[in-house]
């Protein structure tokens, strides 16, 4: 089930927006969602779409598995789709009951779902043809600004690398104990809450144990090649700006321009 | 009775275009009281079809049915079927989570609805059966040694007295002795508690030493099914697919293959002793 | 002198309750003196719980003898000073290959340990290919571990550590958690890379098939070396191997059983064209004519 999720995986293709700076694709994102919410009108979205379409086609992601992580968004998209559709007043077209649709309301859903789904394709997108380490790397170095503030900068990317690296395995340990617990005749589902809320105990002092045993022997691990911290380390893919970053900075910069043209002109 | 499986089918990510067969037409039939070793390597389908027979997977096709009864018929009590086959998952010890070694194995039986009474009359028999004793009880079940840990964690699968015991490579990563040691209070189970016992292992040897069937999967599919001696002769397909026959039967080929008429039935250290001695030194005593 | 050389080394794992009070004492190390020689294939067997794996944190320098002395290419692992030099001479793979790549990518999980002591980037390229060359994987250098078997996850472990040009490598249990595929892919590249490289191997395992190739057996119990030799002198002591809780191949146990039983054999048979050849020509004499020899 979790396994199915395809938000965050990074798929391995080479292509521009892989090799881009991962501070490029982080900025680029920023922008891209920001320019989501500046854009008020038709021309906006359009404006967007050919955006995004072009990002795509040079990311060499197949189109299929990108729509793919959107299933995860499903519930939510339809609750807000539905809200707007429903509840916003306005020239009335149908009429079913207490519930009505305007033509506003059309409009305003609409442009919701597009927001949404842009959203979660633009920064998916990102993570797509980044490596998890590269976007980690691109955090600490994008935010090394903050370290004379004593920012544990580096210590907080490692984390969350091997929190990155950590999650699969431990969603198939909880999977793995769930059905050893079960093969015991524990009850995962039946009951009121508190005796769920019991029911997991058995399921979450063994993850815990083993997450701890995990952690014990990386630390060893990485003791035992050498890690003492950000001190004098080097990188083996050091980040440096290449032409493309440059190009591909100016480009977010006439982006943002038309965005904001086309809100005051429009 | 026992189990028996028709034509049992399981597709992981069915309907998209990674679908993968885990289990392809797999049907056999288990008698009550057998000892059937089950081997495969990595990726074979060993484990996905364990996870079937006590209902913690669901085909995608066929039938799988126990002393019987289909499970797959509408209200068959899953649960109860979980009691009736025990299964002992890879490194048991994991999931161990209870203050002390004696509710831990108490956990089981306390799920099956049983009075205090007999939960504890059957943490006892278990503990028991597998060599631990009273002193054992109050300790804390994360500080015994890895051996005697995977020992609670069987325990508390036997202490829900099932009919059928599946075990999947319940010695992996313990040291010889410790290795022998489980096997042995296995085979106990099977011959004293007339248990019907599937052994999923990697290790040849041992299924030559204590099974007397041994299934053998590839690809998700049961390439071979006999008595391991049987199987053993096949050693040459055995290799094909990433396995190998227990190295007395290499033995035993070699020999022959040079002119020594030695039986090639021979599985164990023992067996090819005595008959080499037979060949060799009649007069030996036996 | 020996690239790792103990002098009377004694490790106590000490257990103190709240108030830091001593509560028992268990002595994992119990006087421990051997040398090994550079470029040696060492295999250290011992049931669970005979020392052998605190032994080979020591040589990582991860843990401290409490008493006794040892020394890794002439340094003391106590001087603190020396601490990473020790880590970067000896390499060290441990039993869980989950447990120990820390990189979500093969490539950077072997590029870990030279940016860790400040390898220059051209030169961590560099030894990143070499290293995974070395050990088969260069075909998995994109691929996240997840996706590895186990046999190949403890393969981009070995290539992490090589990747530190270490002169020995330190494996606890490298195959406890593989299946047989796994385990000969882990003990090929393993013999591999200390023919072909040179390095010293501490090999520490409980299989008897992976030691019958190595230079030299070490046999560890209650903390105390108690057999050391090569694997033929060991091996032609079945009986004391079983008592400390050992096993032997198949092919040598018939042998030793047989030869107990008066036939002619030799000590210590390894393998099985050992033993068809120190059998036949007993089968010629029996049965003249009848055997190809």
């Amino acid at each position: 089930m979790i396994r199915d999720i395809t938000i965050g995986q990074y798929y391995p293709v080479d292509s521009v927006i892989h090799r881009l700076d991962p501070r490029t694709k982080l900025v680029g994102t920023m922008v891209f969602i920001i320019a989501l919410f500046l854009a008020d009108n038709i021309w906006g979205y359009l404006l967007a779409t050919v955006v995004l379409a072009l990002v795509i086609g040079s990311s060499k992601v197949p189109f299929r598995f990108i729509v793919r992580g959107l299933k995860a968004i499903v519930v939510l998209l339809l609750i807000s789709v539905s809200f707007n559709l429903f509840l916003t007043d306005g020239e009335v077209l149908i009429k079913l009951g207490f519930l009505k649709v305007t033509r506003e309301g059309i409009q305003t859903a609409g442009f919701m779902a597009v927001r949404l789904i842009y959203l979660v394709i633009g920064s998916s997108l990102m993570t797509f043809t980044t490596t998890p380490n590269q976007l980690t790397d691109g955090l600490e170095k994008g935010l090394g600004f903050l370290k004379p503030f004593h920012m544990p900068v580096h210590e907080v990317s490692m984390m969350m690398s091997i929190a990155l690296r950590f999650i699969p395995i431990l969603v198939e340990e909880t999977d793995k104990i769930m059905k050893a617990q079960m093969a015991r005749g524990a009850d995962f589902e039946s009951g009121n809450l508190i005796q769920k809320a019991k029911a997991m105990v058995p399921l979450l002092v063994p993850l815990f144990i083993s997450a701890f045993r995990r952690a014990t022997d990386l630390a060893m691990a990485m003791e035992a090649r050498c890690y003492r911290g950000g001190e004098g380390r080097t990188k083996m893919k050091p980040l440096k700006y290449a032409r493309r970053d440059r190009i591909s900075y100016l480009l977010f910069a006439i982006y943002i321009g038309l965005v904001l043209v086309l809100r005051i002109m429009l | 009775m026992g189990i028996k499986a028709v034509n049992l089918n399981h597709i992981y990510g069915q309907g998209t275009a990674l679908a993968q067969y885990a289990l392809k037409d797999v049907s056999f039939e288990i008698e009550d009281g057998e000892f059937v070793g089950l081997i495969g390597h990595t990726g074979s389908g060993k484990s996905t079809l364990i996870q079937h027979l006590n209902g913690l997977l669901r085909a995608s096709g066929g039938e799988l049915y126990y002393n019987g009864e289909n499970i797959y018929n509408h209200g068959y009590d899953m649960r109860k079927l979980r009691s009736k086959v025990g299964l002992v998952f890879q490194y048991p010890e994991h999931q161990l989570f209870e203050v002390d070694v004696f509710s831990d194995v108490c956990f089981g039986p306390k799920n099956q609805g049983l009075s205090r009474e007999d939960t504890e009359e059957r943490a006892k028999r278990a503990l028991q059966a597998v060599g631990l004793d009273e002193s054992f009880y109050t300790q804390s079940p994360f500080e015994l040694s890895g051996g005697q840990k995977r020992r609670v964690a069987i325990a508390g699968v036997l202490a829900m007295e099932p009919e059928v015991l599946i075990l999947d490579e319940p010695t992996a990563g313990l040291d010889p002795k410790g290795r022998d040691e489980i096997l042995d209070e296995i085979a106990v189970l099977h011959k004293e508690k007339k248990m019907t016992i599937i052994l999923v292992s990697h290790s040849m040897e041992d299924i030559a030493r204590y099974a007397d069937r041994l299934m053998v999967m590839n690809h998700g599919e049961k390439v071979f099914d006999g008595p391991p001696k049987e199987v053993f002769k096949h050693y040459k397909e055995l290799e094909k697919i990433g396995l190998a026959a227990p190295q007395i039967t290499y033995i035993v080929q070699d020999l022959r293959s040079r002119g020594v008429d030695i039986d090639d039935e021979i599985t164990t250290v023992a067996q090819a002793r005595q008959a080499i001695l037979n060949l060799l030194k009649p007069d030996t005593p036996q | 002198m020996g690239i790792i050389k103990a002098a009377h080394v004694i490790f106590d794992y000490i257990k103190r309750d709240e108030e830091e009070n001593i509560e028992e004492v268990n002595r994992a190390i119990d006087d421990l003196s051997l040398d090994i020689e550079k470029g040696d294939f060492v295999a250290v067997l011992g049931h669970n719980g005979s020392g052998k794996s605190t032994f080979a944190k020591h040589v990582n320098a991860l843990l401290m003898p409490t008493d006794g002395t040892l020394w890794i290419s002439d340094m003391n692992t106590r001087d603190e000073e020396k601490l990473w030099d020790i880590r970067k001479k000896t390499g060290m793979v441990f039993q869980n290959p989950d447990n120990q790549i820390i990189g979500n990518i093969v490539e950077e999980d072997v590029g870990f340990g030279p940016e860790n002591i400040g390898v220059p980037t051209d030169e961590i390229w560099k030894r990143v290919d070499d290293s995974l060359e070395a050990v088969g994987m260069t075909a998995y250098r994109k691929k996240s571990p997840n996706k590895l078997s186990g046999g190949q996850k403890q393969r981009v472990a070995i290539a992490g550590v090589m990747a530190m040009r270490p002169q020995c490598i330190v494996l606890d249990e490298p195959t406890a958690m593989l299946d047989p595929n796994g385990r000969s892919e882990v003990i090929r590249t393993v013999r591999e890379l200390n023919q072909k490289e040179g390095v010293t191997v501490l090999l520490i395992t409980h299989y008897m098939e992976e030691v019958i190739h190595a230079d030299r057996v070490i046999v560890m119990d209650d903390g105390r070396i108690v057999m050391d030799g090569t694997p033929r002198e060991i091996f032609s002591r079945v009986e004391e191997l079983k008592s400390y809780r050992l096993d032997v191949p198949q092919v040598t146990e018939l042998a030793w059983e047989l030869k107990k039983e008066g036939l002619p054999l030799p000590e210590g048979i390894l393998t099985r064209q050992e033993f068809m050849d120190a059998l036949m020509p007993v089968f010629a004499e029996k049965y003249p004519g009848k055997i190809t020899v």
